[in-house]
């Protein structure tokens, strides 16, 4: 039976709710507002919300001064070449721990997250002087593989609970009628799994390119990603404000729109499976 | 059914995974486990040989430890705080029948997408500024003295931006966790005339306790780990010096490795200890 609720109550849910949630989101928008104000607009005492000239010289400021390009495109590299490259490894891993499990499975399963535990900071110079010796300081190489690897178990994890979900009947049907191995996993697996790929790639891609601790220190000038790129705001220049705003702005955009289709897959990612 | 064949297969796609993982996770350890043991100055003459536990002792005793002991544990415990708190009275409120939830959800969950510099330079500039930040304009409005925030309130400023971080997962998973919640109890509870608070106690709270404990320990992990907010806003200046970035400045800053592994081992043992606990829940789950 569903809750039968006065529409009086829902009204002071639905006020309320939205009270706070615009009061969570107000940073954000306040920063995408600032990133179209003139620099004088965006430090205006009383601030201004939404009565001012709308403009969008900062963004080809932004653009134009710190080769925003550069540093999108290593986002870009760096976030996509480490979540493809850790499903090419982990689709095979994850498959096998699904559907041939061993007794030793769940305890692989345990390491491969006990691996994600480790502090960063703890293993920062080995890490580092393995890439000076490897000529690897400063590369988009360098940096998908340690992006790889730092979520590799997340990827495992979701996959495996995802191929889990894959009922073994229609396997076993498929193999009653003569399907061959090629054919129940090209036909039968594959479109099955597709969803579950598809929300582990987007989850670890929002994770790989909001990573701030390898990005910040294995990188300088070359293989520097946004994170980087924001970063070097960190040192004011006179007025900065709304150019702070435009590159920020750009930055976040595109994971903020991959995020909104990613939250269910959030809650299972991040808790390996704990809570659904 | 598994045949000797498909097992070889499964151990075969499995290989690669492992082996990676288990370099990944071995050798940076192993060189860290090395480097504490020895006194070790990139800069100032390189290896210099065997110290036994020295950098261990030497770490522990620098005036700048208990501090950073200090540091780490008051984030962290309050970011903890303040996100498990406001997370559950959120969970709850977005879980009541309401109009645009889905749209009031997205709000809510937003800050989580936003990159850790980001968010970091945002709130330091555009918030915290005592000039021209947002904060400064509403303080002078109600006639108050604008505050210095990243220097005189610094601890509480990044709690304040970690939080806002972190709310949004605190909020995401506790609500997962409600939605599965039976009604039917909740509705019999009611009809049976028990109070709000006593629902809240007796069947909500009971009922997220497992979720809340993973929130818990997940952020933890997290937040013993806080690098780029720190990073761009005090630099570890004004008592803002985690644990974690004493070992940064230590080994990248000061280029003393020996004593910065020294810290580094300190750090994954603690680590460990707080891991050891999630890993039973989450080994429990995978049994059922």
């Amino acid at each position: 039976m569903a809750r039968s609720v006065s529409s009086r109550r829902k009204l002071i849910n639905t006020g309320l709710a939205w009270a706070i949630g615009l009061l969570i989101f107000f940073p954000i928008l306040w920063t995408i507002l600032t990133s179209f104000k003139t620099e004088a607009q965006a430090i205006a005492s009383p601030p201004i919300f939404l009565a001012f000239d709308w403009t969008t010289e900062n963004y080809g400021i932004v653009m134009e001064r710190s080769d925003y390009g550069r540093f999108l495109m290593n986002s870009i590299i760096i976030a996509g070449g480490s979540t493809i490259l850790g499903l090419i490894i982990a689709v095979p891993a994850a498959w096998s721990m699904a559907f041939v499990p061993s007794h030793r499975t769940k305890n692989i399963l345990l390491w491969m997250l006990s691996t994600k535990m480790l502090p960063a900071v703890g293993v920062l110079y080995p890490i580092y002087l393995l890439f000076i010796q490897l000529g690897l300081l400063d590369s988009r190489a360098g940096l998908v593989v340690v992006m790889m690897l730092i979520n590799l178990p997340i990827i495992v994890w979701m996959l495996y609970t995802y191929f889990r979900e894959i009922p073994v009947e229609i396997l076993e049907a498929a193999r009653m009628d003569g399907a061959t191995l090629k054919e129940e996993v090209l036909y039968i697996l594959t479109p099955m799994a597709v969803p579950g790929i598809a929300s582990t790639m987007l989850l670890n891609f929002i994770l790989a390119w909001n990573e701030a601790f390898w990005t910040l220190n294995l990188t300088a000038v070359n293989a520097a990603p946004l994170t980087a790129f924001i970063a070097s705001y960190s040192s004011p220049e006179g007025l900065f404000f709304a150019k702070l705003s435009a590159a920020s702005t750009m930055a976040i955009a595109p994971i903020l729109i991959l995020g909104w289709f990613s939250q269910k897959q959030l809650v299972r990612g991040l808790t390996f499976g704990a809570v659904k | 059914m598994a045949t000797k064949a498909s097992r070889s297969a499964a151990r075969l796609m499995m290989a690669p995974a492992v082996i990676l993982l288990l370099g990944w996770m071995l050798v940076p350890l192993i060189m860290t486990l090395w480097f504490s043991f020895r006194t070790y100055l990139p800069l100032r003459g390189g290896d210099q040989g065997w110290t036994g536990f020295d950098n261990y002792v030497r770490f522990v005793s620098s005036s700048a430890f208990w501090p950073a002991v200090q540091t780490t544990l008051i984030i962290v415990l309050g970011v903890l705080v303040i996100t498990v708190c406001l997370g559950i009275l959120l969970a709850i409120l977005l879980d009541q029948p309401m109009w645009g939830q889905g749209i009031v959800r997205i709000l809510v969950i937003a800050p989580f997408f936003v990159m850790p510099t980001v968010s970091a330079l945002v709130w330091k500039n555009m918030f915290m500024d005592p000039v021209n930040g947002l904060l400064a304009h509403l303080w002078r409005f109600f006639g108050a003295e604008p505050v210095s925030w990243l220097s005189d309130a610094s601890l509480q400023s990044i709690i304040m931006i970690v939080s806002w971080q972190w709310l949004p997962f605190a909020t995401l998973i506790l609500l997962t966790a409600i939605q599965s919640l039976d009604s039917e109890q909740l509705e019999a509870a009611e009809m049976d005339g028990a109070p709000v608070l006593k629902r809240f106690f007796y069947i909500i709270l009971p009922h997220l306790s497992r979720a809340i404990t993973i929130v818990l320990l997940i952020q933890t992990i997290f937040l013993l780990a806080i690098f780029a907010e720190i990073f761009v806003t005090t630099g570890g200046a004004f008592g803002t010096r985690t644990l974690s970035y004493l070992i940064f400045q230590r080994v990248l800053e000061s280029q003393n490795v020996g004593l910065g592994s020294a810290g580094g081992v300190y750090a994954i043992i603690l680590a460990n200890i707080v891991a050891i606990f999630l890993m039973r829940i989450v080994g429990k789950n995978l049994d059922n």
